[in-house]
Parts: structure tokens; sequence; C-alpha cells
């Protein structure tokens, strides 16, 4: 329980646990500042991860139609149009154009969000089948033959990841969806493994594999930490408008993310918290106030005992 | 019904402290709000969690002090309240599986929450206090229906005794131990609410089912936990700042009034007429009751619309940004 509420850069008892399989903490390094939407990203995982169907709707949301990471869309690229310049030299991408005096600037920021693989995740902590489990590479994965859809995951989540996936009901389903006769809805939750499967097979994950920019940039965490801070120091001598990095800080609430960002404006632009705290972070405390409450219960219930029977 | 006014508006009419405390700018993105968002989506997701979840706050709550309502009748030779409250308590674990195993996307697999004990999980807690007091109290009930193995009942009794209050308050822990902001933040009172809904609960439950010879110590119990459920309820509100304002909108707002009005009558009544009178004792009863489920609800619903706007998520973690830079 103390461990939960000092951040150690560490997952809790990673990679002890291992013995001799351990493995080295991999990640994810997503640079915004050349991702250009081309959501092979999205299209790799879903073809590797056998990933069903998500609505093929139109959000008129610039490019974005999958809106949101849930449990069918573990990669999603994030459209944001603004009237702000791209670098802060004076230099504006425009819709003009053409030689217009004064150009309205306009950036295209693009970011193939994904799960964050938290060093203190909330989602592993509050499981109570032990289906979330810790990876030897320091991922957080479901096991899906032991989810049996609690949803406690979901709003656990800082960064509203995990999703129940729901699929439509079919002819074979109980006809009023008695619980334990019949086919059903898938019902349980799924969200990014980091490729475990490809990881085993020393491969890299899907998206990364498939991302033609090395915006996803798949590898050793310690590493791909250092690589940021030298592309962030780049980028702001350039003069880019709003660079930072995000999640790269062990010292977070959630003690740094497996998966972390370079960003081009503030985090909530992209749908991201700003100080993402992980719940059970706060529990020694809330347990406390449990505890008490039951007994002040208990005494208040007694009590009125006291004035006898009627 | 989404209020859309600039937050720094909303925000000092919300809790009063002084307004724009943090630069905020616009972009061509957004929908109708100043504050960059996503096109307006909410951060942290809502619950998936089904209606069954309420329901079993309301039929744990109960269980759980009825338990202790129980035990006490028994040792003040109360038998009347004692035998009354057990079968209510035992009908109530009963039921609390069911809403419990109904509410999970796999039903059939409920028996995985039993495959291992984590306490940074408030729900695999709850599952095992759950097993060891609805198991209990069921038994006991069934032992005292039958008058069979008096010892047994006895020892089940002492473990449903011990495991009911517990039972009654670790439902605010799981609520409070997520990512949404209404519960969250209200973690320390949470559980502390809960309790006191409990005891209203399970006072007016078992009030509901006893003539007011036998009904004083569940009568008192209804009406004070109505009174300090009430007072908590205001305190969690007016605590939470700018996000305690979901509870005076959408369905949490309607639901807290609805919550309100019931518990206050409820209780008045019991204290008015209810020693007396049984229709008085019985009609405030299911006044309290109606009042504590609509109180469940409340902070249920309100939990969802507080994920929805990703202002309760942002504003207040941007100022604990800014915070941390001045400090």
């Amino acid at each position: 329980m103390t461990a939960l509420a000092e951040p150690t850069g560490t997952p809790a008892a990673w990679p002890d646990t291992y013995g001799p399989e351990a493995k080295p903490r991999m990640g994810f390094f997503t640079d915004t500042s050349v991702c250009i939407g081309c959501k092979a990203c999205e299209v790799a995982c879903k073809e590797w991860n056998l990933i069903p169907e998500d609505g093929l709707v139109w959000t008129g949301e610039s490019y974005d139609n999958t809106s949101e990471l849930n449990a069918n869309t573990w990669r999603h690229v994030a459209f944001v149009e603004q009237r702000k310049p791209l670098r802060l030299d004076g230099e504006t991408a425009s819709i003009v154009g053409q030689a217009a005096p004064a150009p309205e600037p306009l950036r295209w920021l693009m970011e193939s969000d994904v799960c964050k693989h938290c060093t203190h995740a909330g989602c592993l902590d509050v499981c109570p089948t032990g289906s979330l489990f810790r990876t030897e590479f320091g991922t957080v994965v479901v096991q899906e033959d032991i989810c049996n859809g609690c949803g406690y995951c979901v709003p656990a989540c800082p960064f509203g990841v995990l999703d129940q996936r729901k699929l439509p009901r079919s002819p074979d389903d109980a006809p009023i969806g008695l619980p334990l006769m019949g086919k059903k809805e898938d019902g349980r939750v799924w969200k990014c493994t980091l490729c475990y499967d490809r990881l085993k097979g020393g491969h890299e994950p899907a998206c990364a594999k498939a991302c033609p920019t090395d915006s996803i940039q798949f590898g050793e965490l310690d590493e791909l930490r250092a690589r940021a801070e030298q592309r962030l120091a780049k980028l702001e001598t350039d003069g880019w408008n709003g660079a930072q990095l995000y999640g790269h800080d062990p010292n977070d609430g959630v003690g740094g993310f497996g998966a972390f960002f370079l960003l081009l404006d503030e985090p909530e632009v992209y749908g991201l918290p700003p100080d993402p705290v992980v719940p059970t972070r706060d529990l020694p405390e809330t347990w406390r106030a449990t505890a008490f409450a039951a007994l002040a219960l208990t005494a208040g219930l007694v009590a009125s005992f006291l004035g006898g029977r009627s | 019904m989404t209020d859309r006014r600039p937050f720094q508006e909303q925000r000092a009419a919300s809790n009063g402290r002084p307004a724009g405390t943090i630069e905020w700018t616009g972009s061509i993105t957004e929908r109708g709000t100043t504050m960059d968002s996503y096109y307006g989506r909410g951060i942290v997701k809502e619950p998936v969690w089904t209606p069954e979840i309420p329901m079993y706050l309301f039929t744990g709550g109960a269980a759980g002090a009825l338990s202790v309502v129980h035990g006490v009748a028994r040792l003040t030779g109360n038998d009347m309240l004692a035998r009354r409250s057990l079968y209510l308590r035992a009908a109530a674990d009963i039921a609390s599986p069911v809403f419990l195993i109904s509410d999970l996307g796999r039903p059939e697999r409920f028996v995985n929450m039993l495959r291992v004990f984590k306490v940074t999980s408030p729900m695999s807690v709850g599952s095992w206090i759950l097993l060891v007091s609805g198991g209990a109290s069921t038994t006991a009930a069934l032992l005292e229906l039958t008058d069979f193995l008096r010892p047994v009942g006895w020892a089940a009794e002492l473990v449903s005794f011990v495991s009911g209050p517990p039972l009654a308050t670790y439902t605010g822990a799981l609520f409070a131990n997520t990512a949404i902001p209404v519960w969250h933040d209200a973690r320390r009172m949470l559980p502390w609410l809960f309790g006191a809904s409990a005891a209203a609960t399970g006072g007016a439950a078992a009030a509901l089912v006893t003539p007011p010879q036998a009904a004083g110590p569940a009568r008192r119990a209804a009406i004070a936990g109505a009174a300090v459920e009430l007072a908590l309820n205001v305190a969690m509100e007016r605590r939470l700042g700018l996000v305690g304002e979901v509870y005076r909108q959408g369905e949490a707002g309607r639901f807290g009034r609805i919550a309100k009005a019931c518990t206050a009558a409820g209780a008045g009544l019991l204290a008015w007429k209810g020693r007396r009178s049984r229709a008085a004792l019985m009609s405030g009863s299911a006044l309290v009751l109606a009042g504590e489920l609509a109180l469940r609800w409340s902070v249920f619903k309100a939990g969802f619309q507080s994920a929805r706007d990703p202002r309760y998520t942002v504003l207040p973690q941007k100022e604990r940004l800014a915070q941390r830079k001045v400090a």
C-alpha cells in the first residue's frame, strides 16, 4: 500500500517476479511532430489484433472518424486544426498559400494516441480477477480468458483508454439475456497489449512497424526517453510552437508512461489529461475513511438501542 | 442542458472562487466552449456499470446495517426485531449477488472474482466481504427458520455482525477509487455518506415490517441515519467545488432532489408519529427507503455526468499544475 503512494518510477514488484525471464521495460515514444495522419498504425493494429469494425461513421471532426480509444480502437489518430503558427519565428503555414500580405496562421496537428502502459496503472490495480497483469516487458495486458467484464478498469483509467466490447446480439443469444444461458455479446474489456504476442516473438508492435515516418518509435524505455529529450531540444532550437514532452517524467501522477509523447500543444487539446493521477495513489486515505465510517455505523446503530423498545 | 458560458464565469458562479486564475485560449476545433478540448469529448470514460449497481448499493447497504440491528436486538432480547432484521438481511444478501452478477459483461465468469484477493481493488475486497457476510447471514437465517444447529447459527450471526458494517461502507471506496472526478474528489466522504445511507435504509427496512412496540431502535436508526446522510450530502456537494455542480444538473440533480425530499419527509414522519402509529411508522419508513434509493441513483448518475464533460477533468488538473509551478 505504501508503495502505491510513493513514486518509484518502476512498476510494483516488476521485474522481480519474473526472475530469469525478466526483460527490459519496452515502450513507445510517439513523436507527433512527424505524424502525417496516415492512420497506418490504426489499420495495422486492427489487422494484427483482429479487432472488429468500429462504426463506419463520418464525424465531421477533421479527418478523425474513430474519435477515441476504446475496446475496438487501440491506436487512435487525433486531428486538430488550429489558427496558430507552427513555428514561433514567424514562419506560418497558410490555407491561402499565395503571396497574401499576412496569412492567418493555420496548423494541423496529428497525434497517434495509445494505451500509456503506466508505471502505476489504475486499471491493473483495480482489476478484481487478476485478468490485467504486468508482463515481463513492463507492459499492461488484459487476459481475455479471465476478464469477466466487471468494468471496474474503465472508469479507473485516468486517460479513458479501456472500454467494454459490445457486439450486436445474435440469434443464438438467450432470449431475454438470461445471464447463464446461451451465447451473448462479448462483454469483456479490451485495450492495447503493446503487441505482447509480437514482443514474445522478438518483433516490434504492428503500429510501430507500419508507421512510415517513425512518429511511433518502439524500444527500451530508457533509451526512448533519452532520444525524446534530444528531439525536444532540436524542436525548441528550431522554434516549433508548443513542443513539449508528455508522460516522460517518472515522478508524475502515474509514475511515468510506458508509452509517452512529444506534443505540439497542451495535452487537453489532444483529449489527454494535463496532470493524470492513478486513483489508487489516494486509496490508503480512502480505506481509512471506509474503516472509520464502518466503526461509526456500528456505534450509531448500537446507540439507537439506548432509548428502549418502542 | 449543458452550460455553455465561458468556464471562468461558470467556475465563479459555482464555487465563488476568483475567476480567471488560468489563461485559456480557444481553438477553431471547439464547439461552443472556450476551453481547449478535443471536440468537447470527455477525457475519462463513463462507467459501463448498469442500473443494477445502484440497486446493489441499496441492498448491500441495507444488509450491512441490518446485521448490526439484528445482533444488538438479539443481545437486548428484542426477539421480534432480531428475527425480522435477520430475514430481511438474508433477503438483501440473496438479491445483492444477483444484481452484481447480472451487471457483469460475462456473468458466467463471476467466479473469477474469487481467483485473487487484492487490497488495491475495492471490488476484490468487496467481493470477499459479500461472500463471507452474505454466506453467514443466509446460513443464520436458514438455521433460525428451521431451528436447527443453534451453535452454528450463533457463530454465523457473529460473523454476519462483524462483516456487516464494512459491507455497507466499502462501496464508497469502490466508487472513490476511480478517475471519475465527482467520485474521486469525494473519496473521504463517500464511505461516510454510504454508511449513513445504510443506517437509514436498514433501519427503515426493519421498521417497515415491525410493529411500533418493538421497532424503536430501527426507527431511531432510520431517523439518525437520514439526518446524517442529508447533512453529509449537502456538505459533499459544497466541498466538491466546480464538479459538485453535477449534483444540481440532469438526472443526478433530479434524483438528488427526490432523495432529499423523501428522506426528510420520511424521517420527519417517523420522528413525529412513528412511535405510536403503525401507519405512520410504515409510511415514514417507505419514504426513507425511497429517498435512500434515489440517493444511490443520484450519486451513480453524477459519476457519468462528470465523466462526460472534459472541464471536470481538465480544469482541476490545470489548476494543480499551475499551483505546483508557483510552489
